[in-house]
């Protein structure tokens, strides 16, 4: 077993070892080196072509047209480029559009700029499992909304919204939907033959591919247009100029090839892990799943230690690497947004704790992240103040705290 | 974030952990902070007949520098007088334990918490002749 152990797979993920060799062959002047955009010899022909493959194995994994496919720097790209482009292109059908309270903030960003444009958004509520419902969508519709964005699976809490059945609703009332996949693609089917999706956002690095790169999906048919937010050559049929990196095009073709092939297999292993962890970790009292545990991503446990901070418990699993909804990991002293819509009190938020499990993951991993989990919220429960007025039967609600 | 070697001493091993008789008319306390800002200190002191600090103990709900400082806090304290106390600024705990800015209201919250445990046992004491 190697420390400290990776347990923050929603935040990246290594890439995959043939992964990184396809990239290798796209970079000296003994490989494939050539700009894809080159007409006029095989450098360019043959950078072209593995451009086109990594294309189509993008576009198998989601059931849909390798030529729906934009290339972009990443998801947080993509996402500025669905919803500043097709905003941008509707404007004059309505300005109106609808989003959540716990979107990326790559959505969240984006809607706001929307907003100082001249835009109107309305954030929605989810319910306390984290999940939209399609109804809940269906009541925010207006006569002048043009465009509905919502997130697969959420990066903090791992919450499965059905896609399928929202699209549904989008489609009837001619509105465009868009999701960001960035944590999904790969781990949950995703087919874009049934489900209603007009625009959907992907990254390379989440599964196994190279930061740096991710696609827009953009539906033909029926067709949606999108207002290009990079203007150059031309590339990717004028929504997305710059030259095509080829070898991180490669590498994100070949991640989403291996996805495709070994995804079943995957999220039956990584659910099996996140299972064992929670079992390891239920039997700490006052402990708190954060979101739907059927409705998730596989990988994903999101649990707050009631009177622990989860700073600080992050200090004492320095061999565990994770991430926490705590507000001290954050520049913005504000503890997770995420948690705080699902209605969990800042308490329960500045105590969370996200657990994110993957390919290179083993039961040895997880049976020593269990032991090391408990050893530190009993040594800080120990230091806790709180915890001993628990214990002594003090409700912490009633009393009169200093706010600073 | 990168900890301080200090910091870090004081996280792994705290000093001074625990709890005085809170009905003890020498101990005072200070509860400073609130959960929901990440952030709880319990800070007591017991003072002898010549108003030294002969005692302190901290429990504290928070990140690790807010730990840190308490921790350090407590052996600080012990062996002085309270008005002697009274001097300690969170810029001399910030300065010692070596915290970034962001980290700075964890010392803040450690000044808070010794005058808020010297005023609790000055008024035990029901002396406040010597208060500034």
């Amino acid at each position: 077993m190697q420390l400290p152990i990776y347990l923050d797979y929603a935040a990246t993920t290594p890439v995959d070892p043939r992964v990184a060799r396809a990239m290798s062959e796209c970079l000296t002047i003994e490989s494939n080196f050539g700009n894809p955009a080159s007409r006029s010899h095989q450098f360019g022909w043959k950078a072209e072509e593995a451009v086109e493959n990594a294309r189509r194995n993008v576009a198998d994994l989601l059931n849909c047209d390798p030529r729906e496919i934009v290339w972009t720097s990443g998801a947080t790209e993509a996402d500025n480029l669905a919803l500043k482009g097709a905003a941008h292109f509707y404007h004059k059908k309505g300005k109106h559009i609808i989003t959540s309270k716990i979107e990326h903030k790559a959505v969240l960003d984006s809607c706001r700029q929307l907003e100082r444009e001249g835009f109107e958004v309305t954030y929605l509520d989810p319910d306390s499992d984290g999940l939209i419902s399609p109804e809940t969508v269906e009541q925010a519709l207006r006569p002048d909304t043009i465009l509905v964005s919502l997130m697969h699976v959420n990066n903090e809490i791992g919450v499965v919204n059905d896609i399928g059945a929202i699209g549904e609703v989008t489609r009837k009332h001619k509105v465009i939907f868009h999701v960001d996949a960035a944590q999904s693609a790969g781990k949950l089917d995703i087919d874009l033959e049934k489900m209603q999706v007009d625009l959907l956002s992907l990254t390379a690095h989440k599964l196994y591919g190279p930061k740096g790169i991710g696609a827009l999906y953009v539906r033909r048919k029926p067709r949606v247009r999108i207002e290009p937010q990079i203007h150059g050559g031309g590339h990717e049929r004028g929504m997305r100029s710059g030259t095509l990196p080829t070898h991180q095009i490669v590498g994100m073709g070949e991640a989403y090839r291996i996805a495709r092939e070994e995804m079943r297999e995957e999220a039956r292993r990584t659910l099996a892990l996140r299972d064992r962890m929670l079992r390891g970790l239920e039997d700490i009292e006052e402990v708190y799943v954060n979101g739907d545990l059927k409705l998730r991503s596989p990988g994903n446990l999101n649990i707050s230690f009631n009177f622990v901070e989860g700073e600080s418990l992050m200090m004492a699993l320095r061999e565990l690497a994770l991430s926490s909804g705590s507000a001290c990991t954050s520049a913005s002293l504000e503890p997770s947004y995420v948690l705080r819509a699902i209605g969990r009190n800042d308490e329960l938020a500045h105590s969370s704790l996200r657990i994110s499990i993957g390919r290179f993951t083993t039961e040895e991993d997880i049976d020593y992240a269990i032991e090391k989990i408990h050893y530190a919220v009993a040594k800080l429960r120990e230091l806790s103040p709180l915890w001993d007025m628990y214990k002594e039967g003090v409700d912490l609600d009633q009393v009169q705290w200093a706010a600073h | 974030m990168a900890y301080s070697d200090k910091v870090l001493d004081h996280y792994e091993n705290p000093r001074n952990v625990g709890r005085l008789d809170d009905d003890d008319a020498n101990v005072g306390t200070g509860m400073v902070g609130a959960p929901a800002c990440g952030d709880v200190m319990r800070l007591q002191i017991k003072v002898d007949g010549d108003g030294v600090i002969e005692d302190a103990k901290f429990k504290t709900y928070g990140c690790g520098s807010a730990i840190a400082s308490s921790s350090l806090l407590t052996e600080w304290v012990k062996g002085r007088s309270l008005d002697d106390a009274t001097q300690i600024r969170n810029k001399d705990i910030a300065d010692e334990l070596g915290l970034p800015p962001v980290k700075i209201h964890c010392s803040v919250l450690a000044e808070d918490a010794i005058k808020a445990a010297i005023a609790d046992v000055r008024k035990k004491q029901g002396n406040t002749e010597d208060q500034t």
